[in-house]
């Protein structure tokens, strides 16, 4: 632990740190571009010189180690030379076009330019001019503004695992490109845009479309997997403009995938903004009170245990438990799930539908396995963390399928739930690699639970690591990849039907009236039910719809997420549902109240008061 | 510094010859197993002699393949350095020194003659494909300025005639003898002077 001064304030700082950390916990604050805390050091861009006692030439502080007895400055008129004259340098090249740059008010290089930055320029030579590359859909290329920080390859390289991008040339020739301008392959590849200090790299699809200034910016999460990535979503008015991830360590770090990105061009695009009845095949608009009078009558033409209903992937917690509770107190029937397949699902306790080694746990594992399940797609950011896990401690990674390129390297194995079993069973090679691993992480995807065989291979892969003591205190080896952001938090409020086989009676259309919230993707046969679809998308669900109730979007109205890892959080309400669409929780309350004159709860906080107690109550059942 | 970029017409497929190939195991192999990518240097040049001096893209793909490294890392490399050729440069590849000792014993002699014998312009092949040349910086031969190099070899000691011979003896597809053009043995000092000893002022 070296203790060092900077600005004459003592600190001490932790082995292996750089003069850059010891200056930012004195809270000297150090102006850099290539350096970044999750990317490794490349000491090129030489904003970050401070002066060094006894040292002649100032030092570039994110490359040097801290050591004991340092005497730092960071605020002298030597540093601020040596820092004006580096950001000369960098404007040398750099073009004036701060006015037509999306980067423009968000851009290090403006921002440090005020504080470094000379007036006129004394370069009278022509100012290089590199042409555009390609760099695929997503990512606008300007490298005239290039300043070579680097970051863009390293994140490449490093975090994303797919090495595309690359620096050619040389000195000023120099060129930051993919390999013959392919485009990037990776699912984390727009991170770079948020990566780049200057306006090199910006979204292609947000060109030209807002300045940062004039956006309404809400914190809140993303629902386009399970692992609930913490984003940034930025509105101007109506309309959702871009989605940018916020830090949060345990969950996305800095990184979120080119789906959560890019998803939010779908918010403006078939929406449900009026309720709507079918006629004879054709689709005309209602009125609120036109559409809840027919669904009153039609319910109270058919016996209650004829209803059945379905909640969906994207839904938030106070839906879900308010249509549990539409069913339970005003139709008196359970006749309701939130999955849309026949997988298995033991809910007696939480463990054995939760990720329960949680996403920081990924780094201190010691093997993975990973049974029928592909993180690279059906958890972008869980897989980065794999990859991080790879790259850090070389965490054996093994998989039972040949699922591709996972940015890691893993083992894999022939595919066959036969070998599952011999796995399991103890008499395989792989079985005592598990056994005598100290906290290993067995990752099993949806697909295995769709298995026939799903219930057997689960309890056999829970019992061989509860017989082997792998379940610690600090350490639960069993982890499902849910890929829905409403999976877990639909199961934590007990929105399935373990008495009957709904999806089989549906298919069998044993049923008068289906109610599906935000449910794309039943499949079956329609005959004569009498379809209630409430959502916010014109999908697959509203085609087979007699009757459908404009819902929210997971931008526009409050609501609790679970995370795979069963992490409770809290969606904001960044714009507001278009045309007459209501938040979905209000639409099964005023349906409620249509149908019996009382609402079921008489505002959202009851509602949440509520459900955060049926959730204590049923964690106590569960142990957790 | 030129822009250093690949040429447009590529080969489709490049193949290390078994010669080349032999050659590059032999350097793999002087790396440590997972750390076989640091051969990248030696075996892009080993491509580079193999395909008439100059590296195809197919060639820097076929070294990514058999170094287990990606693409992108290789052609940063080729294009890096500047004694990798990315575009066709002849089967004879004519380096001109022209830095200060040379110039001033005459290189920019040595350069007519390379226009006129072999093309108008840098790094342009010669009528008959098999020549091109081009002014690089010092060659480290200083003592037999002005010189120039022809693939691996050095013709030093030279003047615009003596030029214009060896260039016309290569595009007839001869082998010109390499070292001096004065009779010298290597640097050694002309009229029999084997010492500084007997010089006034030295």
């Amino acid at each position: 632990m070296p203790k060092l001064k900077v600005n004459d304030i003592e600190v001490v700082v932790e082995d292996g740190l750089t003069v850059l950390q010891a200056c930012e916990k004195a809270g000297a604050e150090i102006p850099r571009f290539c350096y970044h805390e999750k990317l490794s050091i490349a000491g090129n861009c030489r904003m970050c010189l401070v002066e060094m006692e006894k040292s002649p030439k100032p030092i570039a502080s994110c490359a040097m180690p801290a050591a004991e007895g340092m005497n730092i400055k960071t605020n002298t008129p030597f540093v601020e030379k040596a820092r004006k004259g580096v950001m000369e340098f960098l404007l040398a090249n750099h073009p004036l076009d701060c006015p037509v740059c999306d980067q423009g008010g968000e851009c290090d290089l403006q921002d440090q330019s005020m504080f470094y930055g000379v007036d006129k320029s004394r370069f009278k030579e022509n100012k290089r001019a590199v042409p555009e590359k390609h760099m695929g859909p997503l990512i606008k290329t300007q490298m005239t503004r290039c300043i070579h920080c680097t970051r863009c390859v390293r994140f490449a390289t490093e975090v994303a695992g797919v090495s595309e991008l690359g620096a050619i040339g040389r000195g000023e020739d120099m060129q930051i490109t993919t390999y013959l301008e392919q485009s990037m392959q990776s699912e984390l590849s727009a991170n770079v845009i948020d990566l780049c200090p200057v306006g090199a790299l910006t979204s292609k699809p947000y060109v030209f479309e807002a300045r940062p200034w004039e956006l309404k910016k809400t914190e809140t999460v993303d629902v386009m997997d399970a692992v609930g990535s913490n984003v940034r979503v930025d509105t101007y008015d109506w309309e959702v403009k871009r989605i940018l991830p916020i830090i949060n360590e345990d969950i996305n770090e800095e990184w979120i995938s080119d789906k959560t990105r890019y998803a939010c061009d779908g918010l403006l695009n078939q929406r449900l903004d009026k309720p709507f009845i079918k006629y004879n095949g054709k689709f005309e608009e209602a009125s609120w009170s036109e559409v809840f009078k027919i669904i009153k009558s039609k319910f109270e033409n058919s016996s209650n245990d004829k209803v059945c209903g379905f909640v969906g992937d994207l839904t938030n917690m106070e839906t879900g438990y308010i249509f549990k509770e539409f069913f339970d107190r005003t139709l008196n029937n359970n006749n309701y799930d939130s999955r849309s397949d026949n997988r298995f699902l033991d809910n007696s306790e939480r463990e054995n539908y939760i990720f329960n080694s949680s996403i920081n746990g990924i780094e201190d594992a010691d093997l993975i396995f990973l049974i029928g399940a592909n993180p690279r797609y059906e958890a972008t950011i869980l897989n980065a963390r794999i990859r991080k896990a790879f790259v850090n401690n070389n965490t054996k990674v093994i998989s039972l399928n040949d699922v591709g390129d996972l940015t890691y390297p893993y083992k894999n194995l022939d595919g066959q739930t036969q070998t599952i079993k011999k796995i399991f069973e103890g008499s395989e090679e792989i079985s005592k690699e598990i056994i005598g691993a100290s906290s290993p992480m067995i990752i099993i995807g949806e697909s295995l639970l769709k298995l026939n065989s799903a219930e057997h291979l689960f309890h056999l892969i829970k019992n061989f690591l509860k017989k082997n003591n792998k379940f610690t205190e600090d350490w639960n080896p069993l982890n499902i990849l849910s890929c829905d952001a409403a999976t877990v938090g639909n199961l934590d409020l007990g929105i399935l039907n373990n008495e009957k086989n709904l999806l089989e009676e549906l298919k069998s259309n044993k049923f008068e009236i289906v109610f599906l919230v935000g449910q794309d993707n039943l499949k079956f046969n329609k005959k004569n039910e009498f379809v209630i679809y409430q959502g916010s998308h014109g999908d697959k669900g509203a085609e087979i719809a007699d009757i459908i109730l404009p819902g929210s979007a997971y931008t526009e109205q409050n609501g609790y997420f679970t995370n795979l890892e069963g992490k409770i959080q809290k969606a904001y309400k960044a714009s507001y549902p278009p045309g007459e669409a209501k938040e979905d929780w209000q639409i099964i309350n005023e349906l409620a109240e249509v149908m019996n004159n009382r609402k079921l709860f008489n505002d959202i906080e009851e509602l949440k008061s509520s459900m955060f107690n049926y959730l204590k109550l049923q964690q106590k059942k569960t142990n957790i | 510094m030129s822009l250093r970029r690949p040429a447009k017409n590529q080969p489709e497929t490049f193949e290390f010859s078994s010669s080349s190939m032999e050659e590059a195991n032999k350097i793999v192999l002087k790396y440590p197993e997972g750390k076989q990518q640091s051969a990248v240097m030696a075996l892009l040049y080993i491509a580079q002699k193999q395909n008439d001096n100059w590296i195809p893209l197919a060639a820097m793909k076929y070294i990514a393949k058999f170094l287990d490294m990606p693409y992108i890392k290789v052609y940063e490399v080729a294009t890096f350095y500047t004694m990798y050729n990315l575009s066709p440069v002849g089967k004879y590849f004519v380096q001109v020194c022209t830095t200060t000792p040379c110039m001033i014993r005459g290189a920019n002699k040595l350069v007519e003659a390379c226009k006129e014998k072999i093309s108008d312009k840098e790094n342009e092949l010669s009528n008959d494909k098999s020549c091109s040349w081009m002014e690089v910086e010092c060659l480290g031969a200083c003592v037999n300025a002005p010189m120039m190099q022809i693939n691996d070899d050095y013709y030093e000691d030279l003047d615009k005639e003596k030029t214009i011979e060896i260039f016309e003896k290569i595009l007839k597809g001869e082998y010109p003898k390499p070292g001096s053009y004065r009779g010298r043995l290597n640097t050694e000092p002309e009229n029999n002077r084997k010492t500084l000893m007997d010089l006034k002022n030295a």
